[in-house]
């Protein structure tokens, strides 16, 4: 994690910003801080306003609303041009009728700097990107990963105070998706430039990320680090986005020290949550509980403390590392658990029709108002 | 199947006959050493001799290529900024309305064209006395007005297939409007504004209704001294001259189609 790399000075400072096209709200009053040299992601459903969020920031759209500082310096009115923020597009946007070399040389030319000092640095950074070799082919000559990386080079070989991302491993398989995540958090951690990457994919997020912000229809709804926005959701929109979670409907009827008891029907009685900021008594919560966070078990465990449901077996699916359950309760609801498999066995643990007990502890469970 | 392609290959058979059998005989007759037209005499060049000695043909064929020059220039500098204005420029009060108009110099009848162009010649001459005398000026400006909506069609479509996050992309990376556009844009959109040029030049070589129309006494383009020529009666010179435009016009569409195919592999 990068996630110590983060100062918390502020270094980009959106404040209230909001875009319209017509009276459609893409960006709707988002305000938001980012750490010097952090890897900050934001995350959401397609359409939900990344990419305007990050064309604001790179230029392209003038925000209806709302100001952008970076480094302590207005930014709102400059052109592209002339702001300290390079941006890698969803598409790459590498220039079809220039090498490899022109291409990411570009920017340094327009900048007017040396011959000598540009030819070094482009050298530089193709060594860094591992593309030395094709420094003189054409664009149509590479593959998509490739070109991912002339398009990351371009951008970086400016030594911009900002690099926006837009997706920028979408177009890659999976296997070389991930070795490219490692290879951004490298090259992140060792110029130290500040990172915004937009992605739809909350796995990547979470690996990347020193923070998280989760948008939802041009609203920012939740930011934190992974570990807040995956283990304290502040909604059941964050909540249901990242990962996998078992919610149950219900309402509050009381209170045992700093536990709130909850009235589930789904669950079939009062499920226990632990809540520092207790809702009050009548109120309609959620009470949210990770499918890891959930023991199974054969015979009924004696834990008291423990909030313990029995139910059968529906489903089971093996993933190799992990084994996935679907266990239906008395009353119908079915409920999601995942379980390591730290055990190499011919037999199964558990198969079809078992009658089971799951079980969880109060604090795993996160109660949501919102 | 086999019956069916058969009927195919002939309908095409044709088509294409139809299309070149008389061009081909144009191209044959050139070369007919009889005074009569349509009388084959012998093999002969001496058609092609007497056009080069012809001072009327060789002024008007002369004529015709500077205005073609002109033309072509101008068009493609006019119709790539009208391109680029209607693609690019963000959504401007009426885009719609100038991108329906236009194509409107393409669909409308050339004689409508000339003849509005010609009142308009006129009506200027009688209020600030220009143009003077009607000739290469008119007829190049007249031509200009039809062949530019053309380039801007041609450049149009090539600009909207093109991804604008390339302009984007070098602006980002520091590149001023006015730079991005001889950077990024126009090497792009170079092969359409050759495709663009190569057309108006053709156009404008072509054209015989609209250059009747604003075209003075004594300037004559190439089309209208053919018209004029053929009038009374088709003479073997003519054959000849015909037969040189055809190569001038086929090499042309050739490098077009050339540096088109050769652009296409270069960007992908
Ligand atoms: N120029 C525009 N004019 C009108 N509406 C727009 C424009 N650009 C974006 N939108 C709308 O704004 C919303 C947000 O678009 P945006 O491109 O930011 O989505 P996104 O979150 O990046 O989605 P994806 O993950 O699919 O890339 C969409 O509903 C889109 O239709
Ligand atoms: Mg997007």
């Amino acid at each position: 994690m990068t996630g110590n790399a983060a100062s918390s000075t502020p270094f980009i400072e959106i404040q209230n910003v909001s875009k319209y096209f017509g009276d459609f709200a893409a960006v709707d009053s988002v305000s938001l801080t980012i750490g010097k040299g952090e890897l900050f992601s934001i995350l959401g459903a397609s359409g939900c306003g990344k990419t305007t969020l990050l064309r604001i920031l790179a230029g392209f759209e003038t925000p209806s609303k709302g100001r952008i500082l970076i480094d302590g310096v207005d930014i709102t009115e400059l052109p592209p041009y002339e702001r300290p923020v390079n941006m890698m597009f969803q598409s790459y946007a590498v220039f079809p009728h220039m090498t490899v070399e022109k291409n990411v040389a570009y920017g340094l030319e327009k900048e007017g700097i040396p011959r000598v000092e540009i030819k070094r640095r482009v050298g530089e950074m193709l060594n860094m990107v591992q593309l030395d070799t094709f420094a003189a082919r054409k664009p149509h000559q590479l593959s998509g990963g490739q070109r991912q990386r002339v398009a990351l080079a371009r951008a970086l070989v400016k030594r911009p105070k900002v690099l926006l991302l837009d997706e920028p491993l979408a177009a890659l398989d999976k296997k070389l998706r991930e070795h490219t995540q490692f290879e951004l958090m490298g090259i992140q951690y060792k110029l130290g430039i500040t990172f915004v990457v937009v992605t739809h994919d909350q796995e990547e997020a979470m690996i990347l990320s020193s923070r998280i912000a989760v948008m939802d229809k041009g609203r920012l709804i939740q930011v934190g680090t992974p570990k807040e926005v995956y283990e304290y959701p502040n909604s059941r929109f964050v909540a249901d986005f990242i990962g996998t979670i078992n919610m149950f409907e219900g309402t509050v009827v009381g209170f045992d020290d700093d536990s709130v008891r909850v009235n589930c029907k789904d669950a079939g009685g009062e499920l226990v949550a632990l809540s520092d900021a207790p809702p009050a008594v009548g109120s309609p919560v959620c009470l949210a509980v990770r499918p890891e966070k959930i023991f199974i078990s054969k015979h009924e465990p004696d834990n008291t403390e423990d909030t313990r449901l029995a139910g059968i077996v529906e489903d089971l699916g093996y993933f190799g590392n992990l084994s996935l359950y679907r266990i239906r309760l008395a009353t119908g609801r079915v409920v999601q658990v995942s379980a390591q498999n730290s055990r190499r066995s011919a037999e199964r643990f558990l198969e079809w029709d078992d009658k089971v007990f799951i079980s969880w502890r109060p604090r795993s469970a996160v109660l949501l108002t919102d | 199947m086999k019956r069916r392609s058969r009927f195919i290959l002939s309908v095409l058979a044709f088509g294409y006959a139809f299309l070149y059998v008389p061009l081909a005989s144009v191209i044959f007759y050139s070369f007919n050493d009889s005074r009569l037209a349509t009388v084959w005499g012998g093999f002969s060049t001496r058609w092609y001799g007497e056009l080069f000695r012809n001072d009327q043909v060789l002024d008007s064929a002369f004529l015709s290529l500077r205005i073609a020059l002109t033309v072509a220039t101008l068009a493609t500098i006019f119709g790539t900024m009208a391109g680029m204005a209607l693609t690019r420029f963000g959504r401007f009060r009426g885009r719609t309305l100038f991108s329906g108009m236009i194509t409107s110099p393409m669909v409308m009848p050339e004689v409508i064209t000339g003849l509005s162009l010609l009142l308009l010649f006129v009506s200027l001459q009688q209020l600030i006395g220009w143009p003077a005398q009607r000739g290469f000026g008119t007829i190049t400006i007249a031509h200009t007005t039809f062949a530019m909506a053309y380039v801007a069609i041609i450049v149009q479509s090539r600009l909207s297939a093109m991804d604008e996050s390339l302009e984007e992309a070098a602006m980002d990376l520091g590149g001023r409007p006015l730079r991005v556009v001889f950077d990024i844009t126009l090497p792009l959109i170079a092969p359409a504004m050759i495709a663009g040029w190569l057309l108006a030049f053709t156009l404008s070589l072509d054209d015989l209704v609209i250059s009747s129309f604003v075209s003075g006494p004594g300037a004559s383009t190439l089309p209208m001294l053919i018209f004029s020529k053929v009038k009374l009666g088709v003479t073997p010179d003519i054959n000849a001259l015909a037969t040189l435009i055809i190569l001038f016009v086929t090499s042309g569409v050739l490098i077009a189609w050339w540096i088109s195919r050769r652009a296409q592999r270069q960007t992908g």
